[in-house]
């Protein structure tokens, strides 16, 4: 049984603006039947003042796709054309208080159905790009698709590397039989042997901490972290540098990330990154166990 | 209300009567039935009479012949490999594209090792051909392997004539039987059957024991070494209280062998002349005809399963569906795609399994309850107008990247 939240099954329940809105201008229809997820989004947009007047849908699909379809309806009716735009997936995950990983692409589904409505609304023609795969990574809801592609578009040869450019494999681990299997498959293409044993590449070595001057040591630390807070901004979260200690660097993780279970694991992740840059062990805690400490301290 | 459960292929309740028998091998008769001294020998005898109640209910030569297991898949995945690695020199399986993922998976991998693996198609009721299987038997083969009875549509092959026919081309025959055990009459003695796998839990035992069949004198490699456990063909210390449990089950079962096959089976004729007459757009999958006497498979054609499955829940109702959703992959049931079912009413097959423990006054409230739901969700469906389908739904409702 999924665990869908409250949100959810009240959506599913009772939905929202189901049926086709009369008079509408507007119609995007998306989806697959293979995979049994598909939807109709009707528009009755004012051509005046681009405002969506009402929206309506039809699903085929699970109870989840029915929640997201009505989401959708409620977010939109009453945004201008232009706002409705930017209405992500995310938006309708989090509108329905969250979705399971194996259920995102319900969400997914419901944004291309608004932006195929307004291209239908504009005159213009909607290419959907979207393709997907089997889920492998149900941590971070990475699918085969996704994987295969960055592992082209990158070289990628192992593992590791995999997880540092598409978070799969990052957190239980379990999915490391299926990544190996894509890995296999997509070298195998490219004429090589996926090798097991491979390290991910260094990166070419830096001087030791010893080497650094304090300013050069913060301003490393610096760049390390910014390096890594686009990806956590993308989950709509982010983290600060808060103090920089001998063998400790103190952050605030905020946004989604804090209190996200997660948490310990994007810490994991900024420290391996301050480490590669430093060259050099070093911890990298939550800024509220330094007041721990310093109190423990005191 | 009480709840009601029609999921009786996925699991079933444990028989309080088992639950009983089985409670003193938690406490007073903890010992290890290999030790020496009282605690262990009357765990010993009562292991010993589990396995004569099993005999009993498979219809088998030999106690002997009943090796213990931690479930159908280990039965299912000890077979296969025993036969493989016992005849080195053959390189092809055959089975079925509809069985069960414990067989399934497992040839796939073995394709990836370097096995050739024979998947038998069915047509549109889930029937082989058994031409086709005949035309595959050699002595390349190292093993057949096909399920008795379908866990999605309840449809039956065949099995004792396609064990015959592999006898005669000199061909290990085995059987994934977990559904099928319990429900319908099995001699093994007559039959030419060379291993069986059974699940306890499918027949009011507990998760967590199961049983392979393995015919004397067919050559057998274990799959867990390191104890002279069932004749060191599956090491590891008995799971002495599941095992009594299911040799208790095996026995009950027997004693309800007739009552399954007329009173629960009318139970379910009843079920699906209810909903097929009630609802439009609806069809039994499968081959009616030749199935097991529980199981009823009925899709409903422009929704889908999950949504069904959720407002069934809510009144208490416990099915299943061959949706993709249910399981969270991206294609629906593969029994359902072997069928060449369209995708629109594959999402919406729904499979209701009775048990001994159903009545027919739940039946007669299932009955009422699925209309409206399907109702319900149709009017949702953009393949649905105003009472019926749209007119040619594949054109009028044709999304992007279908």
């Amino acid at each position: 049984m999924w665990d869908y939240s409250e949100k959810v099954k009240e959506h599913f329940y009772n939905p929202k603006n189901a049926g086709a809105v009369e008079g509408a201008n507007a119609t995007g229809d998306v989806g697959s039947l293979s995979c049994g997820d598909a939807l109709r989004l009707t528009l009755k947009v004012d051509p005046h003042t681009e405002i969506i007047l009402d929206a309506g849908f039809q699903t085929f699909g699970c109870g989840s796709a029915i929640a997201s379809s009505s989401a959708l309806t409620e977010i939109i009716k009453g945004m201008t054309v232009d706002q409705a735009l930017t209405v992500s997936n995310q938006d309708i995950a989090d509108y329905l208080d969250g979705l399971p990983p194996e259920k995102m692409h319900c969400s997914v589904m419901g944004r291309e159905a608004l932006q195929a409505a307004v291209a239908n609304y504009r005159g213009e023609e909607w290419s959907d790009d979207h393709e997907e795969g089997a889920l492998i990574c149900k941590c971070f809801a990475v699918d085969a698709v996704m994987i295969e592609d960055t592992i082209r578009a990158n070289s990628l040869r192992t593992v590791e590397e995999v997880t540092n450019y598409t978070k799969a494999g990052g957190g239980c681990s379990s999915c490391h039989e299926g990544i190996e299997e894509i890995l296999v498959r997509v070298l195998e293409e490219q004429g090589e042997v996926f090798d097991p044993t491979a390290a991910a590449p260094v990166a070419a070595p830096k001087p030791a901490a010893g080497g650094l001057t304090t300013l050069q040591r913060i301003r490393r630390i610096e760049a390390a972290i910014e390096s890594v807070r686009p990806q956590l901004q993308m989950d709509k979260g982010d983290v600060e540098l808060v103090d920089v200690t001998d063998d400790t660097v103190y952050v605030n993780m905020t946004g989604a990330c804090s209190g996200c279970q997660m948490a310990a694991m994007t810490l994991n992740g900024i420290q391996q990154r301050i480490m590669e840059e430093l060259g050099q062990f070093i911890k990298v805690l939550p800024a509220s166990e330094q007041q721990k400490q310093a109190a423990v301290g005191g | 209300m009480e709840p009601i459960y029609l999921d009786n292929n996925a699991t079933t309740r444990v028989d309080p009567e088992i639950v009983a028998a089985m409670l003193p091998f938690f406490s007073e008769q903890f010992g290890n039935p290999s030790s020496m001294h009282s605690f262990g020998d009357k765990v010993g005898r009562a292991v010993k009479q589990a396995r004569k109640q099993v005999q009993k209910l498979l219809g088998a030569e030999h106690d002997s012949e009943i090796i213990f297991t931690s479930c159908g898949t280990e039965s299912d995945s000890t077979a296969i490999l025993s036969a493989l690695k016992a005849q080195p020199e053959r390189k092809e399986i055959i089975t079925t594209v509809v069985e069960h993922p414990a067989i399934l998976t497992l040839c796939e991998h073995l394709e990836k090792d370097g096995y050739k693996v024979h998947f038998l198609e069915v047509d549109h009721r889930g029937r082989l051909d058994l031409d086709a299987y005949r035309s595959l038997l050699s002595d390349r083969v190292a093993v057949v392997s096909v399920m008795w009875a379908n866990n999605e549509t309840g449809t039956l092959f065949p099995i004792e004539t396609m064990a015959q026919m592999a006898h005669e081309a000199g061909v290990v025959f085995h059987t994934d039987a977990v559904q099928a055990v319990g429900k319908l009459p099995i001699s093994l003695k007559d039959s030419t059957i060379d291993m069986l796998s059974l699940s306890g839990h499918k027949l009011h035992a507990p998760k967590g024991i199961g049983v392979l069949y393995l015919r004397r004198g067919v050559r057998f490699r274990p799959l867990l070494r390191g104890g002279h456990q069932e004749r060191g063909r599956r090491a590891g210390t008995e799971n002495s209280a599941s095992i009594v449990a299911l040799g208790k089950a095996a026995e009950m079962a027997m004693e309800h062998m007739e009552y399954e096959n007329t009173f629960v089976a009318a139970m379910r004729d009843r079920l699906e002349e209810g909903i097929l007459s009630a609802v439009s757009h609806c069809f039994v999958t499968g081959d009616p005809e030749n199935r097991l006497p529980n199981t009823c498979n009925i899709a409903f054609e422009f929704i889908e399963g999950e949504a069904i499955l959720m407002l069934l829940n809510k009144q208490g109702i416990a099915a299943s569906s061959g949706s993709a959703c249910t399981s969270g992959s991206l294609e629906p049931s593969h029994v359902m795609r072997a069928m060449n079912i369209p995708y629109t009413a594959a999402h919406g097959s729904t499979r209701f399994s009775l048990s001994r423990y159903n009545t027919m006054e739940e039946i007669e409230r299932v009955i009422a309850a699925v209309p409206p739901i399907v109702a319900q969700l149709r009017k949702l469906s953009p393949y649905w107008g105003v009472d019926g389908p749209v007119e040619e739904p594949g054109k009028a409702f044709a999304p992007t990247y279908a």
